[in-house]
C-alpha cells in the first residue's frame, strides 16, 4: 500500500474550491429534510419533512449526477429499507430489494438487518454502484443505483465475521453498526470499512477478502487493550487528495494513519486534557490533508455523551494533529447539553470552507469561515442523525 | 380472506385498510400481498422468514407464531404494529 499511485484527474479537479450553492441533506429520528442555501451560504430554506415518522439514518447525494438521492429509512415498527429519488427529493421510489442478509437453512439463526446506517456512492468510474452499511454489521452493494442490493459475501459470510464484530451487545446502544465505507479514488477495488464494534478493515479486491487495520489504535474497554480487531471507530475518513492519509475519531481517541507508516498515531493526545479526545464526528478539509475538525464530547465515567461542561466547541488542527485550536464563537457559553452524532458534521468545498453540524437537540449550526464563528440557523428539528453537504 | 392493513403499511396498498387475498398458509398470503404491493412483505417479515420484532399477525383472534400457519378461506387476518416506539 505504500507505493505512490496517481490520483485520477477528477480528484485533481477537486483541489479547486466550489462556488455554487450548497444543500444540506439532513436525516433525523423523525424524517428527512433538505436545506437549500443561496450562493453566499447566508440564507437557507428548509423543506417540508420527507418520510415523516421514519428514522432516517443517512441521506446522500450521488456526486456523479448531482441529482440522485438515496435515503436509509425505517420506522419504529416496520423493517429497514432504502428510498431513491432521481429528482433531488421531489419524488421517491422504494428499493425493489433492500439490503438483507442471506437466508440461512431452517433451524439455524441467521442475521437480520435492523437498519441501514450508512450509504456511500461508488467509485466515480462505477456508475450506479453504491455501498450500504447496516446494523448489525453488514456490507451491501448495489449496481443499479440502489434499486436492488446484494450481500457482499466476502464480509457478511466470512468465517471470522462473528469474531471480528463480537455479539449484538458489542456495539452502540441502538445496535452495532457498519459505517465509514471508504473507496480509494485511485482504485475502485480498494475499500475501507469502520465497525462499532469491530474496528477498521481493508479490502483490496472489492470486498472479496478483508484484513484488520487497527495497529496502534487502542481498545481500552477490552482485556487486551491492543487487539488485532474489536475496536470502536466512530468515524473514519480518507483524504480525497491524499488517499494514503486516514483519520479516525475512535471511542479511544483521535487517530491519524499514513499508510507508509502502517500504524495509527493518537493525535488526540495533543487536545487539552480537560476536554479530552472523545467524540463521534470528524471532518476533513476538502483540499488540505493537514486540516481536521472534531466535536469533542464528554467521555468520562458513565459517558454522558454531551458537550464537555455543557460548553459546545469545535476543535481544529491545521498540522495533522500536532496542535488543536478551540473554535466556539457563536456557540452557547454554558448549559448546552447536546452533542453531534458521527454522520452529523460535514464541510462544503467553498473557500473559506463552510462547516455544518446537526445536534441531538435538533439544531443546525453553520460556519462560513472554517469554524471561526458559528450561527444556529435552524431550530426545533427532531434529533439529528446525519448532515451531508451537497454541492449543487 | 380479508387482510386488515395497519396505517403504516397503507402507503403500499393505496390507502386501503382491508384487502382480499387467497392462500392456504400465511406464507402464501404474504407472497400474494407482496406481488400485489411490492416491498410490503419485507417491512413486516425478516430475511430469515420471521415476523419482525414489533409486528404482530393475528388469524382471527389467535396470534400467529410463524408463516406456516394454516388458513381457511373465511379467516380474518390482522397485521398489527405492536405497542412500542417513542
Amino acid at each position: 500500500m505504500s507505493q505512490v499511485r496517481r490520483l485520477p484527474r477528477k480528484n485533481a479537479a477537486a483541489s479547486k474550491p466550489t462556488t455554487g450553492s450548497v444543500a444540506l441533506l439532513t436525516g433525523t429520528r423523525k424524517g428527512a429534510f433538505i436545506l437549500r442555501g443561496d450562493r453566499s451560504r447566508r440564507t437557507w430554506k428548509l423543506s417540508q419533512p420527507m418520510f415523516l415518522g421514519h428514522i432516517v439514518h443517512h441521506l446522500v447525494l450521488d456526486p456523479r449526477d448531482r441529482r440522485t438521492l438515496l435515503a436509509a429509512a425505517r420506522t419504529g415498527h416496520l423493517g429497514p429499507t432504502v428510498f431513491r429519488s432521481t429528482d433531488f427529493g421531489k419524488t421517491w421510489q422504494e428499493a425493489k430489494a433492500p439490503p438483507a442478509f442471506p437466508k440461512v437453512p431452517e433451524g439455524q439463526k441467521g442475521l437480520v438487518v435492523d437498519h441501514v446506517f450508512w450509504l456511500t456512492p461508488g467509485h466515480p468510474k462505477e456508475h450506479n454502484v453504491w455501498y450500504a452499511g447496516t446494523s448489525p454489521q453488514g456490507l451491501f452493494r448495489s449496481e443499479d443505483g440502489g434499486h436492488t442490493w446484494e450481500s457482499v459475501k466476502g464480509f457478511n459470510e466470512h468465517p471470522l465475521r462473528r469474531q471480528w464484530t463480537g455479539g449484538e451487545q458489542d456495539g452502540t446502544p441502538d445496535g452495532p453498526k457498519m459505517h465509514s465505507i471508504l473507496i480509494d479514488p485511485r482504485d475502485s477495488n480498494h475499500l475501507y470499512i469502520g465497525m462499532s464494534s469491530g474496528g477498521v478493515f481493508e479490502s483490496t479486491d472489492k470486498g472479496a477478502s478483508w484484513a484488520p487495520l487497527n495497529k496502534g489504535c487502542r481498545a481500552d474497554f477490552l482485556p487486551n487493550p491492543e487487539p488485532e480487531y474489536g475496536h470502536d471507530p466512530h468515524c473514519v475518513r480518507l483524504h480525497p487528495l491524499n488517499p494514503d492519509r486516514l483519520y479516525q475519531q475512535n471511542h479511544c481517541g483521535i487517530y491519524r494513519m499514513d499508510r507508509a507508516e502502517g500504524r495509527w498515531v493518537r493525535i488526540g493526545e495533543n487536545m487539552p486534557k480537560q476536554i479530552g479526545d472523545i467524540g463521534f464526528s470528524l471532518v476533513l478539509h476538502p483540499r488540505n490533508p493537514e486540516a481536521v475538525w472534531v466535536f469533542p464530547m464528554d467521555g468520562t465515567e458513565v459517558w454522558p455523551r454531551v458537550s464537555p461542561g455543557g460548553k459546545p466547541a469545535v476543535y481544529v488542527t491545521k498540522n495533522a494533529g500536532k496542535s488543536w485550536i478551540r473554535r466556539d464563537k457563536g456557540f452557547p457559553k454554558a448549559q448546552a447539553w447536546w452533542t453531534v452524532k458521527r454522520q452529523a458534521m460535514t464541510a462544503d468545498a467553498h473557500e473559506p470552507v463552510g462547516l455544518y453540524l446537526g445536534t441531538t437537540s435538533g439544531e443546525l449550526w453553520a460556519s462560513r469561515n472554517g469554524g471561526s464563528r458559528w450561527t444556529c440557523f435552524v431550530r426545533h428539528l427532531p434529533e439529528i442523525y446525519s448532515v451531508e453537504a451537497a454541492e449543487l | 380472506m380479508t387482510v386488515h392493513i395497519p396505517s403504516p403499511l397503507r402507503s403500499y396498498t393505496g390507502q386501503q385498510a382491508e384487502v382480499n387475498v387467497n392462500g392456504s398458509t400465511l406464507e402464501e398470503v404474504l407472497a400474494t400481498l407482496d406481488q400485489r404491493y411490492p416491498g410490503l412483505r419485507f417491512r413486516i417479515i425478516t430475511e430469515q422468514n420471521t415476523i419482525r420484532e414489533h409486528i404482530r399477525i393475528f388469524v382471527n383472534e389467535q396470534q400467529a407464531q410463524d408463516l406456516m400457519t394454516a388458513l381457511r378461506p373465511d379467516d380474518q387476518i390482522h397485521i398489527l404494529c405492536a405497542l412500542s416506539g417513542g
